[in-house]
């Protein structure tokens, strides 16, 4: 692996490492580390560094849901001008065009389930080329983005074996 | 009753004691495991579940289904270059454990003599003594990078032996032989009509370049039994599953043992092992970058701390310098004062002294923070 390729792989580990880490696990010197990150976000390949969130552990935990959109195209608006007028609105988390039944996943997040439902019909529903919405309410998660939401597993190694 | 003498002529092993002091404490990091903290891939756990859900509990061919030796013959010919018939010369065993202990006793008369290469994996030297065999300990040294040399061989009258042992990558030091290294090795060999059994179990583990099995020297596959198995690289250490590759002969005889004493390796741990080799490609090459970068952060910490480390390039061990001349003491001092659990060199035998076995089988949360610790020990 490159060292571009293991500072992605390794950031996608875990965001927090330090420069200093990084530069211990792949061999590379910091500066070459630091280099390497900072021309991966003016690339645009690393857009942003967030926690992996299990929300049920927050007391006042947000609604989230998964928005099936199905839209029509013109000769004037095609998928792209359509997703940039839902990417826009701050409910939306999530946004992909995808292939199959429908047009548009769209990952809604709200404070509630009535805030979850107006911002469908009041917000995206009327959007003149969306010609359909399903509403999935996601009841729990057990693993986003690698991380599985369990309480773990302890290790029950022996603390010293040959 | 009285136990045997050969039993009594084997001391307890030194891990024991160092698992005993690390078991009464709280909060201890563990950098003394000898095993992986990742799980067998999901895919070989499923396939043992399935094999239970089927009813597959019966005992299997001795010498492991056939199935599985077929797709042992086939991995190691496409990794290792290592070319064996899975009917005659393939014998799964009950971890790769079992393989060496029924090795010493099919191949060992009384007196025998058999030169192991030290430091190593502690059960040579006892299986030698239970198979009525007298072992010579040949210590290998810290300036060859733990690698064996015909000048440590000769120094130590190893050509008078009958059979050399050898384990690259090696557990504890990580030191690996690449076929250069292992040329004048497997010369020996043939001139002094040494027999080798050669453990590769951390075969799958070695980094930045590829593993040789002594095996595939010119003249050494008649002379040699190899050894492997799936604890190491697919992290299934207690399915207990290895296997033995050798001439027909050698297996036959093996067998003769197993068949008596194991009959039959366990049945769930090989569909486990089988799906393994046919899907745990990924599973493995993901372990083994995980590992590398470990020993690279915890080659740097040493190296930032000042404390000598020869840089280890395989199993998942390094294998600095005591600082402390007493590496025993040291690591006793250690665990008590920081709970940072490490093992002393002398327990892995002659070479070993003034050492630490530091594994890095461990996430590197635990790692940054054990070496955190080490550092401010020292100082």
């Amino acid at each position: 692996m490159s060292v571009r390729e293991e500072v992605l792989s390794l950031l996608g580990e875990n965001a927090r490492y330090s420069t200093a880490d990084l530069a211990r696990q792949t061999g590379a010197d910091e500066d070459e580390i630091e280099a390497t990150i900072e021309a991966l976000e003016d690339e645009g390949v690393i857009r942003g560094y967030q926690a992996v969130v299990d929300w049920r552990r927050i007391d006042d935990e947000p609604v989230r849901a998964l928005v099936e959109c199905n839209v029509t195209l013109d000769r004037e608006t095609g998928y792209d001008d359509i997703a940039d007028r839902l990417a826009k609105f701050p409910e939306v988390e999530s946004l992909r065009l995808v292939s199959g039944e429908y047009d548009f996943s769209m990952g809604v997040r709200a404070d509630s389930m009535s805030a979850v439902s107006r911002f469908v019909s009041e917000k995206v529903a009327p959007v003149p080329e969306i010609t359909q919405t399903v509403t999935h309410y996601l009841m729990t998660t057990y693993k986003e983005r690698g991380v599985e939401f369990d309480d773990g597993h302890d290790d029950d190694r022996l603390s010293v074996s040959p | 009753m009285n136990p045997s003498e050969r039993t009594q002529r084997v001391p307890p092993s030194g891990i024991r004691r160092f698992f005993e002091l690390a078991e009464e404490m709280d909060d201890v990091i563990s950098l003394g495991v000898g095993e992986p903290d990742f799980t067998a891939p999901w895919s070989a756990r499923e396939a043992a579940i399935d094999s239970l859900e089927r009813g597959r509990t019966s005992y299997t061919a001795n010498r492991g289904m056939a199935e599985l030796r077929e797709a042992i013959a086939t991995t190691v010919d496409e990794q290792y270059d290592l070319d064996y018939d899975p009917d005659e010369e393939i014998i799964v065993t009950a971890g790769a454990s079992e393989a060496i202990d029924v090795a010493f006793r099919a191949l060992l008369d009384p007196g025998d003599r058999v030169a192991v290469a030290q430091p190593a994996y502690i059960s040579y030297v006892p299986g030698v003594i239970f198979a009525g065999g007298d072992p010579v300990r040949v210590p290998t040294r810290e300036e060859d990078a733990f690698k064996l040399t015909v000048d440590t061989l000769e120094a130590h009258d190893a050509g008078e032996a009958d059979v050399l042992v050898l384990c690259y990558p090696n557990n504890p030091t990580g030191a690996i032989m690449t076929r250069e290294e292992l040329a004048p090795i497997a010369a020996f060999a043939r001139e002094n009509d040494l027999t080798v059994l050669s453990d590769e179990i951390y075969a799958e583990l070695t980094y930045g370049r590829d593993h040789t099995s002594i095996a595939t020297l010119p003249g050494m596959r008649e002379r040699t039994v190899v050894f492997n198995g799936f604890s190491k690289a697919y992290a299934m250490t207690g399915l207990r599953l290895g296997y033995a590759l050798a001439p027909p002969e050698t297996i036959r005889a093996m067998n003769r043992i197993h068949q008596y004493s194991l009959l039959s390796a366990p049945t769930t741990a090989q569909y486990a092992a089988l799906d393994a080799l046919e899907h745990a490609d990924d599973a493995v090459a993901e372990m083994r970058t995980q590992y590398d970068r470990r020993r690279r952060f915890v080659l740097s910490r040493f190296a930032e701390m000042g404390i000598d480390c020869f840089e280890a390039e395989g199993a998942f061990y390094v294998f600095p310098e005591s600082p402390w001349p007493d590496a025993e003491a040291f690591a006793e001092a250690l665990l008590d004062e920081t709970g940072v659990a490490v093992v002393p060199g002398d327990v892995f035998g002659a070479g070993g002294e003034g050492h630490l076995r530091v594994s890095y089988a461990t996430g590197l949360e635990d790692l940054r923070e054990a070496m955190a610790r080490i550092e401010a020990f020292v100082e």
